[in-house]
């Protein structure tokens, strides 16, 4: 029950916002309903945490074999916090801005939120691709309308991406209910069934391709940078620090437990695609002067390591994932919010214009800085905790090749410094120009949402045992079947 | 049968009526009830109360499927009718024939859903086709609309030859024209003769539903023939000869699978290809939805490839969200004056509710969830999938939907997020109020579509 409350609480929210005239009744509505609905996910975690109020079903189309159905375990309690989490912060951070239409802006973003939530919820093969559509088409219109000056072009790219994206996973999903012997739509049906290796190859493939494009990894992750440089700041946040998570989320709940034959063989080469990519954007990353473009590179090579951990299969990698998930939507917000700052008071982005913002702005300084830190993985910082446990489980995984892994997204981390640091570097300190000499410090809500970002970082990276118990349950059973299959494959 | 006989009635009814009332409001008045009415009749006779018994000694049968796509029809062309019959007076001055016509066309679409005997479908395939010549030709001083009319006379009685013909072959071969005993007869190796016919009634009625290779007089008609008829004639009509075809094919030639499989198979690959292909070129709103029209028939067309209960179903469905659709976006755009792309720049500013209704008109024709336009996508890549041994037809589908997103999107683009003054136009409140009932009906169906299917089974 408190699964539909979640979906349905921003979906109806989200759709009475089109009727608000007022800016800034619709703003300070979009932050209140924000706050409700991180009560709900927040009671679902402590009190309201049993299987029966979790979940949820009831018949939609029992001639399809399809069922209304939401199951909240315990990555999708982790997802559904983080989405609800970052809403709040999003509001917050942008509450002084002013929107052209500001309450299609709201409504928009609402109605995003219920379908992100809806994926990380649905137990339903058909109702799961009907969700994932529909986080899309908001955020379609949201980026063409109040993006930048490419913007109509630019999403266009990134919706035509997802979309041959979903409708090959549309066909995957078409081929899995026809094996299935009841015709059933149900995630049971799907997890029983048992196909050889060879049916399970195209399907397996078809599937990860809408994921990896929603990541995105190299190859598919053209869309990536432009989009995250041309959409509304707030959008990009909510793109890259949750819709992102969409895609891993996939992996766990649909591509691995059903297609699991098939997740084992392929590993390797997905693995050695997603490091490759790694080192590639890192590499670009290196190169970027435009600070949005070097964020959104910076956070391939993060979402690379995110695929390599989840393709690892074993207890230390699928862990590091979990909290990684959760710390890489954190950071890159916090990230976000920076950027947004200093392109609105200096009204550049570019790295080689900037410089002198510690005097200027001290407090913006503080949290970026430490933010930063947290990019690149410092101790004490929650990155540090998913992205070890990540290189132990690529040391550790089952392949020929292990060490070679980890020897190369160890790389991948060197570089990671390298930019970061050259971006705080360029950006903190070094001379006072003309654009950065009237900049002021960051208003009172930025404070706000940065220091509620900092707080996470430094809880996760100290005590980061909640995120690692409430996960661990998805994790195991994953293992356990991962085990089974080696086993097998030895004799 | 009601509906039938009523169509045929009514359409007498308006013919007169264009001498006994000079009011153009009058006429309409007169349809639009008149539809009411055949709608009604329908309806009472899904439910069981006949009011004529014919005996048609088993050349007709009204079941359920009949029935409920006959419905579905009169359901559209009642919408189609409230939408745009005002707009049907700009087109010349003989407004009750128009009417006449559409009634007329009704009968035929009866005929053509319900027949048991292939001289029937003859029968409802001509009785369609007739008055949609005079339609497309009925802007007489338009030269576009003269050799539209033409062309389409032309290539439509050739088509109609090469039907007549395969229905003479089965018959030679046969010895009848009841669907039934054809396919009955058929099992063993079938004659030469009865391939033939059957091949040459495939090409006929691929001609008439315009799937490629038959598919050049498409554009040309859709383009040319008044904006109002080009959306009577690309909706209602092309899913009744949709539902002729599937019947045709299910119940005569069943058996006959093996034979027609591949044909059946390359029209499909064929009409995706070119209708979504050629609809990406294209500059004017008007073309691109010809050719868009093209690209549906060929989801269509998969549903005859599948033959199938999920082909049955989805086809219905189809028939749905393509007319429903459709017809919304001809009645905004018969209000405008500029048919090109840019002519829609800044359109939702101006208009922002027949925007946001034209946007989930798009949205279901690319077929994205929520709308009536996926589920009905989504049952017949279902309906191939399960004919088995399909992945290749599947995947090109769907990756011909994902080109057709490019040009419906582009309107979208033109209204939402490009600059531009579209030229104001009037709409009455009746008009909005029937494009929002369009629009909720294609979310609800999108939502619940046992809505519509739960009637096959009663």
């Amino acid at each position: 029950m408190i699964s539909l409350l979640l979906i349905l609480l921003p979906l109806l929210t989200g759709l009475a916002a089109f009727f608000i005239k007022d800016e800034k009744l619709v703003r300070t509505w979009a932050v209140l309903t924000s706050f409700a609905t991180l009560t709900i996910a927040i009671l679902s975690l402590c009190c309201m945490n049993d299987t029966k109020s979790l979940n949820y079903h009831c018949e939609w189309l029992p001639s399809l074999g399809a069922s209304f159905s939401l199951k909240m375990d315990g990555v999708a309690q982790l997802l559904c916090l983080l989405n609800t989490i970052a809403y709040p912060l999003v509001f917050i951070a942008g509450w002084d801005k002013t929107y052209k239409n500001a309450k299609n802006f709201f409504a928009l973003m609402l109605l995003a939120q219920a379908g992100i939530m809806g994926v990380f919820l649905a137990a339903d093969a058909l109702l799961f691709y009907f969700f994932w559509e529909l986080a899309l088409i908001p955020m379609y219109f949201l980026c063409s309308q109040w993006g930048g000056e490419k913007r109509v072009a630019v999403t266009f790219k990134f919706f035509i991406y997802t979309f041959i994206g979903s409708l090959l996973m549309l066909i995957s999903i078409l081929y899995l209910y026809g094996q299935t012997p009841d015709h059933s739509f149900s995630i049971e049906s799907f997890y029983n069934l048992k196909l050889t290796s060879k049916q399970q190859s195209i399907p397996f493939w078809l599937m990860f391709v809408a994921f990896a494009v929603k990541m995105p990894i190299f190859p598919v992750h053209t869309w990536q940078p432009d989009t995250y440089e041309q959409a509304p700041t707030s959008t990009t946040m909510i793109l890259s620090g949750v819709m992102v998570k969409m895609g891993v989320f996939g992996l766990i709940r649909w591509l691995f437990p059903i297609l699991s034959t098939a997740s084992f063989v392929w590993g390797d080469v997905i693995t050695l695609i997603a490091i490759i990519g790694m080192i590639y954007a890192s590499l670009i990353a290196l190169r970027q002067d435009d600070l949005k473009r070097l964020v959104a590179y910076s956070s391939i090579a993060h979402i690379g390591l995110l695929c390599a951990g989840m393709f690892t299969q074993n207890a230390s990698g699928m862990q590091g994932v979990m909290i990684q998930m959760f710390s890489h939507g954190i950071n890159i917000i916090g990230l976000w919010i920076v950027v947004d700052w200093i392109e609105r008071k200096t009204g550049t982005r570019k790295m080689s214009e900037l410089g002198g913002l510690a005097q200027k702005a001290p407090a913006l300084t503080i949290f970026f800085v430490i933010i930063a830190l947290a990019n690149i993985a410092l101790p004490l910082t929650n990155a540090f905790v998913g992205e070890f446990l990540i290189f132990n489980g690529l040391l550790g995984s089952f392949t020929l090749y292990n060490v070679w892994y980890t020897v190369l997204a160890g790389v991948c981390i060197i570089l990671g410094a390298a930019y970061t640091l050259r971006m705080i570097r360029k950006v903190a300190y070094g001379e006072v120009n003309e654009l950065t000499a009237n900049v002021s410090d960051i208003s009172i809500n930025g404070k706000l949402a940065l220091g509620i970002i900092v707080v996470l970082i430094l809880a996760a990276g100290i005590y980061p045992q909640p995120i690692l118990d409430l996960t661990s349950g998805s994790t195991d059973s994953l293992v356990d079947k991962f085990d089974i299959l080696r086993k097998a494959l030895l004799k | 049968m009601n509906a039938l006989i009523l169509s045929a009635i009514l359409g007498v009814i308006l013919m007169f009526s264009g001498i006994l009332f000079k009011q153009k409001a009058a006429i309409r008045n007169i349809a639009i009830t008149g539809m009411v009415l055949l709608l009604a009749v329908n309806v009472m006779e899904m439910c069981g109360i006949v009011f004529f018994n014919v005996n048609t000694h088993g050349m007709i049968v009204f079941d359920r499927f009949a029935l409920l796509f006959t419905t579905i029809a009169f359901a559209s062309t009642l919408l189609y009718l409230l939408l745009s019959a005002r707009d049907m007076e700009k087109v010349g001055v003989n407004y009750a024939e128009y009417f006449t016509l559409i009634f007329f066309i009704l009968c035929g679409i009866t005929l053509t859903a319900s027949f048991k005997s292939l001289l029937i479908l003859f029968l409802g395939i001509e009785i369609i086709s007739i008055p949609l010549y005079i339609l497309t030709g009925s802007d007489k001083r338009n030269l576009k609309s003269n050799e539209a009319s033409l062309k389409y006379f032309l290539l439509g009685a050739f088509s109609t030859g090469l039907m007549l013909m395969g229905i003479a072959l089965i018959y030679g071969a046969m010895g009848t024209f009841d669907t039934t005993s054809i396919n009955i007869f058929t099992e063993g190796k079938p004659s030469l003769l009865l391939v033939t016919g059957m091949l040459l009634l495939l090409f006929s009625m691929s001609f008439k539903v315009s799937a490629a290779p038959f598919h050049f007089w498409t554009p040309d008609v859709y383009d040319g023939a008044p904006t109002v008829f080009t959306s009577f004639m690309a909706t209602i009509v092309k899913a009744a000869v949709f539902i002729g075809f599937i019947r045709l094919f299910d119940e005569a030639f069943g058996l006959l699978r093996p034979e027609w499989k591949l044909f059946v198979a390359l029209i499909v690959v064929a009409t995706l290809f070119i209708g979504n292909i050629t609809a990406v070129f294209q500059q004017s709103v008007k073309r691109m939805l010809a050719y868009s029209s093209i690209a549906q028939a060929g989801f269509m067309m998969m549903a005859v490839y599948a033959m199938n209960t999920d082909a049955k179903e989805g086809l219905l469905l189809y028939a749905v969200a393509y007319s429903f659709a459709t017809i919304g976006i001809f009645a905004v755009l018969i209000k405008m004056k500029d048919y090109t792309f840019d002519g829609f720049n800044g359109f939702a500013k101006h208009q922002p509710l027949l925007a946001a209704t034209t946007t989930i008109f798009l949205l279901s024709l690319a077929g994205i969830p929520l709308t009536a336009g996926f589920l009905s996508k989504f049952y017949m890549l279902k309906a191939a999938m399960v004919a088995g041994n399909n992945l290749w037809l599947v995947i090109f589908a769907v990756l011909m939907a994902a080109v057709s997103v490019y040009y419906y999107f582009r309107v979208i683009q033109a209204m939402y997020f490009k600059e531009g003054d579209a030229q104001p136009i009037e709409v009455s409140r009746s008009f909005k109020l029937t494009l929002v009932v369009l629009a909720v009906l294609i979310i609800v169906f999108g939502i619940y579509p046992d809505l519509i299917l739960s009637h096959l089974y009663f």
